[in-house]
């Protein structure tokens, strides 16, 4: 945002049109309205156990917030700018749905956030008491979305369409390389997403003609993964399909490091560390090669990459926590100006009805069914030459899969 | 899955695993035995010691081993400082308002570490991060090899320390009988303080020994802090030999039982022996006295 | 003090409708909560002198039994709640009769008490029948028969009842023959088996009390934020707030819980309005608030209310 003379006469001649245009339209109360800013409620895990995503979700939220006011703010709403409301839910559910009250009392328009499955359980919960309109970021357990709340919005995709996927683009990774790939060796935390991933996993896999070898759960966190990857090597499957969180990730991928082992193919869904540019800068030896069906950004939109830009200015790493807060916030901008107002129930009637595609994400056309962004999908990333690319869809690909993988250097 | 093949790398595996848990215990061990206070700080701790060894690698290159020259005096001066003016400075005799500061401390820690370092975890690449030794039947991480090692030697240094030394034999009386040892002329809350400084020392050396082959957060310290308490139950509260063997055991079942039944099973063994012990044999395997 | 008893009451119950604040509300709802496990944990800790680490097993066994009976068999959450009070104190009395039966005291105890919940939340993150790791969504039925109310009110009510339940227990067990055992047992347990007291039968009669009475606030959890899991229910971050405001409160007095209820929660609340924005401060400052009270009222905050402060403090 500039100081100086010259935008201040723009913004003036904006206001200006702004309002004969609004008056013409019988909206005089809305002038008043011009000077006032919209709060937006920004609520994160900043502490606790998910400070790292909590934190990270924050930054892309406010580069969003920055940027939409550095461009005049809501138009439709006289140029209204954002102004962010932090809320720490400490990684806590009860602490996050306290912090919902607050905003709400705070009289913020919408809530962006709270990053948790389970954190987000009871911050929609609390937002729908009131009918405040809640757009959770990440949060990909189905449960969020299949309570029948109508103040609830995820544009991102959720755990059953992002393992369904990551079934589909397997079999024709797999096909296309010639089907050299038939066990398979599943590892898993043991919570929400990795059960369920497994469970899908184990349904779904030996019906397109793979054997699951094994299916092992870990705690969160885990010290050692020395045995589990002992199993591994005994077991020798062509191909280890892990799900987790960051720090078991790498342990996971050292200790395979470590041990020798050598599969096909490590294909992640959901992988904590898979497709993360930390895990990539710090351990490139073991990151290679892994492939992972996860969040991702499109990497043909300029926008996309100008963001990974700023971001990495900032020290910050490009995660999935990053863009996708980013992109939560501009699409309840875009409804924010659809809906010409800041009330509850027009709010939530746009964001529902909203067909924004203006987002730097690889997914479908924007269609909500009961909060749900229908055209959301993720992507299959593999790590090549030191760096994050999709290889499939192909529409957004910027590499070519290698599969199997070649032998590891020793 | 049970042929000698699996079962013995995954003995050796707990081995060191164990080992690494015998290192954090120590310290609590001997501030229980001499304070008898369960700290709950001790995670944290840990945490900030990690971070002090993660920092020097980073910023002055020093490697985590030679890094014990520095983290293990700092840790003592921590310790002794927060036993003196934080922990100690309260009215003796009230066991669950030492626990409550204990616990405030080790939110304060924690939290200061989120605030400054922003959650995000941490690890270190050194040259022999990923060096495997080949004991023929296995291959063993050089790091935790290393752990294995500075485990007995830590173990026996500080059995020496307090069977030979004066030092020693003051804690040892403080920890039998503060006020008998009050009365000899013995200067009671200095060697409450010595002892929580070396038991954060111990840490200090521990964390030196773990940076290497596990990484840094702010919650590191509750990954470990659990263990720690069921290492130093069934080795016996003050016994550093029961520290060690405990943390062996304990590494030892964890990994075969998570083997052959399962990681939670493994998980759950480790609590279950907890409980076994403190029923039947609350001494623990070597008593309950300063050894 | 009957009169202000009255007044207090007359106050407590007509509150929803002065405080329209949802936030408001909910920090009440909040407080009433730990109030209610506070006093729970008063009955074995305080009176008792019986410091458990582990209450989080009482106040898991409660959320994931409502949270079951409600989910699999369709009990109606008012059955289930009382349901889950006893389940809760079944539990009590178990590990109760365990670590009693062997002897366990002081340290000894509360570490096997924290070795309980550890093992109850590992099989529940075991077994998937019941939610396993993933946890268990309580079904969104609003409905005062499922203890799931449209306003903030209806729960406010409800922990309300309970909150005040439990310090009525604790009165009642202060005035009663069981009060004087218990606190002759904490203050020497051998001289009070030489002089007759059954304090096998008594310590076992307050960790079920305490056990159920936490028990019913697990199973309020479960209706109040409609999820669960293992780390929720079982974990030691659950232990730890629970005993945390008996003690800061006062250990062995009625309204100690209450007071540290107050106290803790807004110690948190201030700590997040000062310093929300910054990851992590608001705890640190609420870490450092925690040790400032233990250091300067060691006997618990209720010593800065005088007379409520008598009968039967921790150390005479």
């Amino acid at each position: 945002m500039k100081p100086g003379s010259q935008p201040t006469r723009r913004t003036v001649l904006k206001t200006a049109t702004a309002g004969a245009a609004l008056g013409t339209l019988g909206f005089p109360g809305l002038l008043r309205a011009q000077a006032a800013s919209i709060k937006i409620g920004v609520l994160h895990p900043v502490s606790g156990i998910f400070s790292y995503s909590g934190t990270q979700s924050r930054a892309g939220a406010l580069m969003a917030i920055e940027e939409i006011n550095a461009a005049g703010g809501i138009k439709s709403l006289g140029g209204a700018k954002l102004e962010p409301l932090l809320a720490d839910a400490q990684s806590k559910p009860d602490v996050g749905a306290a912090e919902v009250e607050r905003l709400n009392e705070a009289g913020v328009a919408a809530i962006v956030g709270p990053y948790a499955s389970a954190i987000a359980i009871a911050t929609t919960q609390a937002a729908a008491r009131h009918n405040l309109p809640h757009v959770v970021d990440v949060g990909t357990a189905d449960q969020v979305v299949t309570r029948g709340l109508t103040n609830t919005f995820r544009f991102s995709p959720g755990v059953s369409t992002i393992v369904n996927f990551g079934i589909d683009s397997l079999v024709r990774i797999n096909d296309a390389a010639g089907k050299p790939a038939k066990t398979v060796f599943i590892v898993h935390e043991e919570s929400a997403f990795g059960t369920n991933t497994a469970k899908v996993l184990n349904e779904e896999l030996p019906k397109q003609g793979f054997q699951v070898l094994e299916t092992v759960k870990h705690a969160n966190p885990t010290r050692d993964f020395s045995n589990i990857v002992l199993r591994i090597k005994a077991a020798n499957p062509d191909l280890l399909i892990p799900a987790n969180y960051y720090d078991e990730y790498v342990l996971l991928t050292r200790t395979l490091q470590q041990q020798r082992v050598a599969v096909k193919g490590v294909y992640s869904i959901l992988g904590g560390g898979a497709s993360s540019y930390k895990f990539v800068k710090e351990f490139p030896d073991a990151a290679a090669y892994v492939m992972d069906c996860n969040h991702w950004f499109d990497p043909r939109k300029a926008a996309a990459l100008a963001l990974k830009a700023k971001t990495e200015k900032q020290g910050l790493f490009f995660s999935y926590e990053v863009f996708l807060n980013y992109n939560a916030v501009m699409y309840l901008a875009d409804a924010l100006e659809r809906a010409k107002s800041v009330e509850h129930d027009a709010l939530n009637a746009s964001l529902a009805s909203s067909t924004w595609d203006k987002h730097i994400l690889p997914y479908g056309p924007t269609k909500f069914v009961n909060g749900q962004n229908t055209g959301a999908r993720p992507a299959i990333t593999q790590v090549l030459d030191r760096d994050i690319k999709v290889i499939y869809p192909n529409e957004f690909s910027s590499g070519n899969v290698v599969f199997p993988v070649p032998p590891r250097k020793t | 899955m049970l042929e000698p093949s699996i079962l013995l790398p995954a003995a050796i595996n707990g081995l060191t695993m164990g080992a690494v848990y015998a290192l954090i215990a120590l310290g609590l061990t001997l501030i229980y035995g001499v304070l008898h206070i369960i700290n709950f700080a001790h995670g944290s701790l840990l945490m900030a010691a990690l971070y002090g060894v993660f920092f020097l690698y980073k910023l002055l290159g020093v490697d985590p081993y030679a890094a014990m020259a520095v983290l293990v005096p700092a840790g003592f001066v921590a310790g002794y400082a927060l036993q003196r003016s934080v922990i100690g400075a309260i009215k003796p005799g009230r066991d669950q308002n030492v626990l409550l500061i204990t616990l405030g401390v080790s939110i304060v820690l924690d939290n200061l570490a989120v605030y400054f370092f922003s959650g995000d975890t941490q690890t270190i690449d050194t040259r022999y991060s990923l060096e495997m030794v080949n004991l023929g039947v296995a291959l063993v991480s050089l790091p935790r090899l290393i752990g294995l090692g500075a485990a007995l030697v830590f173990t026996a240094a500080l059995w020496l320390l307090i069977s030979s030394t004066d030092l020693g034999r003051a804690i040892r009386a403080v920890a039998k009988e503060p006020h008998g040892a009050r009365l000899v002329g013995i200067d009671v809350d200095h060697i409450f303080a010595m002892s929580f400084g070396i038991g954060t020392a111990c840490l200090g050396a521990a964390a030196c020994l773990l940076l290497p082959m596990f990484y840094v957060s702010p919650h590191v310290g509750q990954v470990f802090v659990l263990i720690a308490f069921t290492v130093v139950v069934l080795g016996g509260m003050g016994s550093f030999t029961g520290a060690l063997i405990g943390g062996l055991l304990i590494g030892v079942t964890e990994s075969l039982g998570g083997l052959i039944f399962g990681e939670s099973a493994g998980q759950l063994a480790i609590f279950l022996i907890f409980i076994a012990v403190l029923l039947f044999r609350p001494t623990g395997l070597f008593g309950s006295r300063l050894s | 003090m009957r009169m202000a008893l009255v007044i207090a009451a007359a106050c407590a119950v007509a509150l929803p409708l002065v405080v329209t604040s949802d936030f408001w509300l909910g920090f009440c709802i909040t407080v009433m909560l730990s109030t209610l496990m506070g006093a729970a944990w008063n009955v074995l800790g305080g009176y008792g002198g019986q410091v458990s680490f582990g209450h989080a097993a009482y106040f898991g066994a409660g959320a994931y039994t409502a949270a079951l009976l409600g989910m699999k068999l369709g009990v109606n959450a008012c059955v289930a709640l009382a349901l889950a009070g006893a389940a809760a104190g079944l539990v009590g009395l178990l590990t109760g009769y365990l670590s009693f039966r062997y002897g366990l005291r002081g340290s000894y105890f509360a570490l096997v008490t924290l070795a309980f919940a550890e093992v109850l939340r590992i099989l529940a993150g075991a077994v998937d029948w019941s939610g396993g790791g993933v946890g268990l969504y309580v079904p969104l039925h609003v409905g005062a028969a499922n203890l799931q109310f449209a306003s903030k009110a209806g729960y406010y009510y409800v922990a309300l009842a309970l909150g005040a339940g439990a310090l009525l227990v604790g009165w009642a067990i202060q005035r009663s023959r069981l009060g004087a055992w218990l606190v002759a047992i904490r203050e020497n347990e051998d001289a009070a088996r030489a002089l007759g007291v059954h304090t096998f039968a008594c310590k076992l009669k307050a960790i079920t009390i305490s056990a159920a009475l936490t028990g019913l606030g697990g199973a309020f959890y479960a209706d109040y934020y409609l999820y669960i899991d293992p780390g929720i229910a079982f974990g030691p971050g659950v232990s730890v707030e629970i005993l945390l405001a008996p003690i800061i409160g006062g250990l062995g007095t009625v309204w100690g819980p209450f007071v540290g209820a107050i106290a803790l929660q807004g110690a948190g609340e201030l700590g997040r309005r000062l310093l929300g924005d910054a990851p992590g401060l608001s705890l640190v400052f609420y870490g450092v608030l925690l040790v400032v009270m233990v250091k300067f009222r060691p006997d618990g905050l209720i010593g800065l209310f005088g007379r409520f402060a008598r009968q039967r403090p921790a150390h005479a």
